[in-house]
């Protein structure tokens, strides 16, 4: 038969989020007591898109002498927000996760603007799951001891809250639901590149009518951070972020009696074994690498095939990769966004390069980059050996390592070898076997045949330099609680 | 990831351009007469009069009884006569029976065949039989292109899915496809995905492109675009063609001429602006 038909091309179109419906102040104060204050010493420094290297909006940088404001705000308040009934703390905390539901579109494009991050993610993940994390605590305010085992509990007083830069609103959901829900109060310090939707989680508390000084927002540096783990009168640390930063806040507490709750680095291993759906783990071993651009600190950064799919797995992974949609944050098709910062994207080389120098196999998705802002494309290692540095350390970044193994005893040997221990996948149809090498993984969460899947209900934190304590569920109450 | 692509302006216009020329209208019908099937046709020919941008479909698929006023009816136009065979849709029948089916509707006229394989046969674990029967309709076929109905709704699981594809292709199909359009399910994302997988794996092993059609509960633009997303990721580009990709449906056409137009005009049409055949 003849075909008169002409080929008809198809490609997506471009399909931007647009930013038109936010409202970005000019400039954003420190806020403390319930509002928005100049900071002492007058520091303000611009928060930068780091898609376009453009500024987004000003900031207030917090000093000494603001921290110190901001835990005194803090203390007064705390009495009378634990003095509220589980019940009235509860009423606040579902307010505050239907005011972040009703701003999710605004949340989510400053998300994106702010970190670099696809909007298909800050939409679908980071705010949805923010306003499910405020939502779940707010369930347990009234119920806390049925949280424990039914014994006695009291909140702790005030919260030192630190963040990181990668789900710059979801962590701050993390860390204030359940301070809040506990009855504490709490002192948040967003991260130097990403500060913008804590402080419109600040907005929204005074929105919700929040009690004056239940939450400060303090946007600042590593001073500042270094400051307010040094305040004499907190009651409890809570830190997510780098191990060398956690080890010096650990370091500072020792001896103060001061609570502590890290949940640091990471170098989590996802385990494919021969016998799993092998399409499936290829999504998986994406997702677990490429979302975020890596920058997640239970990504699965070392990948373990079994020797004997490793080929057909690392040629699916391949194609696949050139695939992934790399680019503008805010078009709604991207997969692949920004590299939040310059010093996290020279970080990526470096470790990059260090994997070349060492003999490791690297293969770099060609596609086209834009000019301005920070990118790296997705990259794969083969050939990597557990000596490596890129096989060792925290790349936080879009870069997975491959090792094989041959055996289930091996592949656990591989998987525990390691300084850290955040998370693990496993990749296989064999229920026995997922739930054997689960219970012999040193890893504070275990997937099986999915990756990065968070759930409020769901506890998780690490094990050795991961950091201790765990967020999320049940056992997220307890960091917050004097137990007796 | 797959499920969440925006398809906009362009790219929505583009696509739904591609999926009519991908379509099989179809009608499987007991009431089915040489009038209405005749009026199918011409909408096929020329879906939308007064767009003329929009293509012909890819084919008309009927019953083996109609096939052969389908061929006369789109002769020279481009657009394949395709008729259903083998005891559709339920394929319980002899093999004898089902190889006059296909061998009649070959004479009548039709350029593609749909068969249905032996779910009876598949979910009895007799893959041996499955094969055997599709080789022969295959040869029974001659020049025909024959597309393996393989239901995806009766085969419970997708290792199934796969498993059928796999040997749908091994015995010579030239498209697998879902399903026949009468069972509880169809097209669904999950079961398009495990058979485009299938036929990238087995083309990278022999080297034999596949056609895939994907018919049932395919009735909306939005679902067209999507499943027209997975192909375009998981095989890429090669196949977003009507030789290798096909929508078998029915009243999708309308949708996305109703579609199309919006984008044209900003305004949704009504249903009446469009002829139902």
């Amino acid at each position: 038969m003849t075909d008169t038909r002409t080929r008809i091309v198809w490609d997506y179109a471009p399909a931007p989020e647009s930013p038109d419906h936010v409202r970005l102040r000019d400039s954003y104060g420190l806020f403390i007591g319930g509002d928005f204050r100049d900071p002492i010493d007058g520091t303000r420094v611009p928060t930068i898109n780091p898609a376009t290297e453009q500024p987004v909006a000003e900031v207030a940088f917090a000093g000494p002498r603001d921290v110190r404001a901001a835990v005194e705000a803090a203390r007064a308040a705390q009495p009378r927000w634990a003095a509220l009934s589980g019940l009235e703390r509860s009423k606040y905390l579902f307010r505050v996760a239907r005011l972040i539901q009703e701003r999710a579109r605004e949340l989510a494009v400053v998300e994106s603007m702010d970190g670099g991050k696809p909007v298909r993610e800050s939409r679908d993940v980071d705010v949805p799951l923010a306003a499910a994390h405020f939502f779940h605590y707010a369930g347990w305010a009234d119920k806390l001891s049925y949280g424990v085992g039914g014994r006695e509990v009291a909140p702790l007083g005030v919260a030192a809250q630190i963040v990181p830069w990668n789900f710059p609103l979801l962590m701050a959901a993390w860390k204030l639901a359940p301070a809040l829900a506990c009855g504490n109060s709490a002192v948040l310090k967003p991260a130097e590149t990403t500060p913008l939707t804590a402080l419109l989680l600040a907005e929204i508390c005074q929105e919700a009518e929040l009690p004056e000084g239940v939450v400060q927002i303090l946007p600042g540096d590593g001073a500042a951070g270094a400051a307010l783990v040094r305040e004499p009168d907190i009651d409890k640390v809570a830190f997510t972020g780098s191990t060398s930063v956690g080890k010096d806040i650990q370091a500072a507490l020792a001896g103060r009696g001061v609570s502590l709750t890290l949940e640091l680095g990471g170098k989590s291993a996802n385990v494919v074994f021969e016998d799993a759906a092998l399409d499936q783990a290829v999504e998986g071993i994406v997702n677990g690498i490429f979302f975020n651009q890596g920058h997640v600190c239970c990504a699965g950064s070392r990948l373990l095939i079994q020797e004997s799919v490793a080929d057909v797995v690392i040629g699916k992974l391949w194609e696949r990769m050139g695939r992934l949609r790399v680019g503008d944050p805010l078009d709604k098709n991207t997969d692949v966004g920004a590299i939040n910062s310059r010093e996290q994207l020279e970080r990526i080389e470096e470790l990059v390069a260090a994997g070349e120098g060492e003999g490791a196999q690297r293969r770099t998705v060609a596609c086209d980059l834009p000019d301005r802002g920070w990118w790296f494309a997705p990259t794969i290692f083969t050939e990597v050996a557990p000596a490596h540095r890129i096989a060792v350390e925290e790349i936080f970044g879009p870069v997975v390592s491959v090792l094989t193994f041959r055996t289930q005893a091996e592949a656990i040997e591989k998987a525990n070898n390691s300084a850290y221990g955040l998370a693990a996948g496993i990749w296989t149809d064999k229920g026995a076997k997922a739930f054997e090498v689960a219970s012999a993984l040193q890893a504070g969460v275990v997937w099986q045949n999915t990756y990065n899947h968070f759930d409020p209900s769901a506890a998780f934190g690490g094990y050795k330099e991961s950091g201790f304590g765990r967020e999320g569920g049940p056992a997220g109450l307890r960091p917050y609680l004097r137990i007796s | 990831m797959l499920g969440k692509r925006s398809i906009k302006t362009t790219a929505k216009q583009q696509g739904i351009r591609l999926a009519v020329s991908m379509l099989d209208l179809t009608t499987l019908e007991g009431a089915d007469t040489p009038g209405k099937v005749r009026h199918l046709c011409a909408k096929a020919v020329c879906p939308a009069p007064t767009m003329p941008e929009i293509p012909s479909c890819a084919a008309v698929c009927v019953y083996p009884s109609l096939i052969g006023i389908v061929r006369e009816a789109l002769e020279g136009t481009g657009v394949q006569a395709a008729s259903v065979a083998t005891a559709f849709p339920s394929g319980q029948a002899s093999l004898e029976l089902k190889l006059r089916d296909t061998e009649e509707a070959v004479a009548a006229g039709a350029e593609e065949i749909d068969m249905v394989i032996s779910r009876e046969a598949f979910l009895a674990g007799d893959d041996t039989r499955v094969m055997e029967e599709i080789v022969r309709v295959k040869e029974a076929c001659g020049d025909a292109h024959l597309k393996v109905i393989i239901e995806t709704a009766e085969l419970g699981s997708y290792d199934h899915v796969r498993h059928a594809s796999m040997l749908s292709m091994e015995a010579g199909a030239d498209f697998i496809k879902t399903s026949t359009g009468k069972a509880a399910s169809g097209a669904t994302p999950g079961v398009t995905l495990v058979m485009l997988e299938a036929i990238r794996d087995y083309m990278e092993r022999t080297g034999r492109p596949v056609g895939m059609k994907a018919a049932g509960g395919v009735s909306v633009s939005k679902a067209a675009l999507h499943r027209l997303v997975l192909v375009k990721e998981t095989l890429g580009d090669e196949w977003l063609t009507p030789e290798r990709f096909r929508i078998g449906a029915s009243s999708l056409l309308n949708d996305l001429l109703m579609q199309y137009q919006k984008t044209q005009t900003g305004r949704y049409a009504r249903p009446e602006d469009f002829s139902k055949e």
